[in-house]
């Protein structure tokens, strides 16, 4: 198997980890302290294409396959994990629905702004009574005239105060449900009865906002349908499954970065007249750590080139999300550790990764429902 | 409007250089990178270009690894490079500038800009001695540039401030810090970086044989820094200790 990268995929990566390195990187603790993203950074990210990563060419975006996408969301999984979010929601959730799903003119419509993030994209599917039992949502749509009116909220929405452009999941016939009840819908922030609720207060992912989306009649065109009328649900399976592989590079690079800062203060920290990388229990923890990560990225590599070959990855892409979000819980349990006290402490980048990698194995659906996935699939192919 | 840039490829400053056996700098392990200074150079020569118009090429003089800092140069936007190969022989300041004179001589010129030095031997030699060999002027360390028809205006680093000087074009200008803020490339422009011409030459295209550029400063033998000692912990009661350290400060370390 070949595991070298072109010259190109070499050059991106370089100049992303150059770029999360020397700007995103100095400005953590002031996204920390402010809970918001300083604007030239989005600027940048933008004039650097990184908003149109899964955006075909021809819309204006860099048309990445998944593997070469993983590839770049492993260096901006290095930054701080708000502005990870923020690019990575976008390009994820926020815009795969309208990839994947729009017709030609929807397409045209959305793509161009969303690709040069000139607008930001969101996915609303969560709602207080309906988390990982998806199948219990409540907000509706009914067809009058040539709009549709949606009626409900929507909460846990990332981006959703910045975001322009919604792909929301609404209920379209009650009595059918997920079952042919569930419609896809592209909804801009502009529509009549739209708007942003409370923004959530969070444990961690300062500087990314994560709100309540609210619909009181709110008006969406009738053409505004992604894929088909109620054929919903599995759209929004379809967009989450694609985000998980993606979701999985990120925390490859947040691994890496652990494992580098931990790496570097072990053998600066000096304890008992020699530095700590001298002692065993240190280095038993950096190796477990680095273990961990390559068996991450391993699997995600893996798991993504499927992806671009068209294999089918319904338990696959729930695994990645599934081990490499809880590889990040350890790694980075283990790198407070290795930090010790300072690892507690607000100067040092452990603490707020420590925060923000505990959201990597609740959101884009919980890895209990990604256990559950996996072995009711597993199950299936080993049916006896 | 045909701007041209000199561009070297360094050690990357985090790269931690080591000795061979032979004693000299070993390649295992090091990164590359554009030479800092040459950033700026690329980056003020792309901002010229699209204030009006004109056609960026990036020189540079050395091995096959080159074309991945002048690949980088590419993706920020320049139109062409030209990598002249110098199949393996030791050059220094000296040979670099025949070499790079010749090639700019090929492609022409209006504005050649390069980094006042390039951070690994730092002899900030090889853009003035390129501006004698083409006979044009040399304002060097600039930080501002302005370019109106054949004449250019350029703000240099003088000591205790700064002076602006007027000159004709062409000319050669190096650049120091503060000239401008180098932008990264964009995804799209590496993409694009691979369909650019990457002009491959010869020292006998340019009509150069190895006499002609043979270097006339040789590095005789390397030696790195020698490693910082570890400090000293005076023992003792405060008062004493402090009364010790003065004695050592005055009489050994001879600072007071």
């Amino acid at each position: 198997m070949d595991f070298s990268l072109s010259d190109e995929m070499r050059d991106m990566k370089r100049t992303i980890r150059d770029f999360v390195d020397n700007e995103v990187e100095p400005c953590a603790m002031q996204i920390e302290e402010e809970d918001h993203i300083p604007q030239h950074l989005i600027d940048q990210a933008k004039e650097m294409g990184l908003f149109g990563m899964s955006i075909p060419e021809q819309y204006g975006g860099l048309g990445l396959n998944m593997v070469e996408k993983c590839l770049l969301l492993e260096e901006l999984g290095r930054a701080n994990m708000s502005f990870t979010t923020y690019i990575g929601a976008h390009t994820g959730i926020g815009t795969t629905g309208i990839v994947e799903l729009a017709n030609e003119e929807l397409k045209q419509k959305y793509l161009p702004g969303l690709a040069s993030g000139e607008k930001l994209g969101a996915f609303a599917l969560t709602e207080p009574d309906s988390g990982s039992d998806a199948t219990n949502m409540k907000t509706s749509a009914v067809l009058k005239g040539d709009k549709w009116i949606l009626n409900g909220m929507k909460h846990f929405i990332t981006n959703a105060p910045e975001a322009e452009v919604f792909t929301v999941i609404a209920v379209t016939d009650k009595e059918k449900g997920a079952r042919g009840g569930f419609t896809a819908f592209v909804v801009e922030k502009d529509s009549p009865g739209f708007s942003i609720g409370t923004i959530e207060r969070k444990m961690g992912l300062r500087g990314s906002h994560t709100s309540e989306v609210i619909f009181e009649d709110c008006e969406v065109p009738k053409e505004n349908v992604l894929g088909i009328e109620g054929k919903g649900y599995s759209s929004a399976l379809r967009i989450l499954s694609k985000g998980r592989v993606a979701l999985g590079a990120r925390c490859v690079g947040a691994c890496d970065k652990l494992v580098e800062l931990s790496a570097k203060y072990a053998q600066q920290r000096v304890q008992f007249g020699q530095p700590i990388a001298s002692f065993q229990a240190i280095q038993w923890m950096l190796a477990e750590m680095a273990t961990d990560t390559e068996a991450a990225r391993a699997l995600t590599y893996r798991v993504a080139w499927m992806v671009d070959q068209g294999l089918p990855v319904l338990k696959e892409g729930p695994m990645v999300k599934l081990f490499a979000s809880e590889a990040l819980g350890r790694v980075v349990d283990k790198a407070v550790q290795v930090h010790g006290g300072m690892g507690y402490m607000k100067e040092f980048p452990v603490e707020r990764f420590y925060r923000d990698a505990r959201l990597t194995r609740i959101y884009e659906g919980t890895n209990e429902i990604q256990r559950m996935v996996i072995a009711a699939r597993l199950l299936k192919e080993l049916q006896i | 409007m045909k701007y041209v840039v000199l561009l070297k490829q360094v050690y990357d400053t985090e790269t931690k250089i080591t000795l061979d056996a032979n004693g000299t700098i070993s390649n295992s392990g090091i990164t590359l990178i554009m030479n800092p200074y040459d950033e700026y150079a690329v980056e003020e020569a792309l901002r010229l270009k699209e204030k009006g118009e004109g056609e960026v090429t990036v020189v540079s003089a050395g091995g096959q690894q080159v074309q991945d800092a002048l690949r980088q140069a590419l993706a920020m936007g320049a139109d062409k490079a030209v990598l002249v190969d110098s199949e393996g022989a030791d050059l220094d300041e000296y040979a670099t500038a025949i070499i790079l004179a010749k090639a700019i001589e090929n492609i022409g010129f209006d504005v050649i800009l390069g980094g006042f030095r390039a951070i690994d031997d730092g002899s900030a030699q090889v853009a003035g001695r390129v501006a004698e060999i083409l006979k044009v002027p040399v304002v060097n360390v600039i930080t501002k540039l302005e370019v109106e028809g054949s004449q250019a205006t350029a703000t240099r680093e003088i000591e205790g401030g700064s002076e602006v000087v007027e000159v004709s074009l062409p000319a050669v200008f190096t650049a120091q810090k503060g000239l401008n803020e180098p932008r990264y490339p964009s995804m799209k422009g590496i993409m694009k970086a691979k369909k650019k011409p990457m002009d491959k030459k010869t020292l006998a295209d340019l009509g150069l044989d190895n006499d002609q550029i043979a270097a006339r400063v040789k590095p005789i033998s390397f030696s790195l820094p020698e490693a910082r000692k570890a400090g000293r912990v005076i023992p003792g009661e405060p008062g004493q200790a402090a009364a010790e350290l003065a004695k050592l400060l005055r009489e050994e370390a001879k600072v007071i």
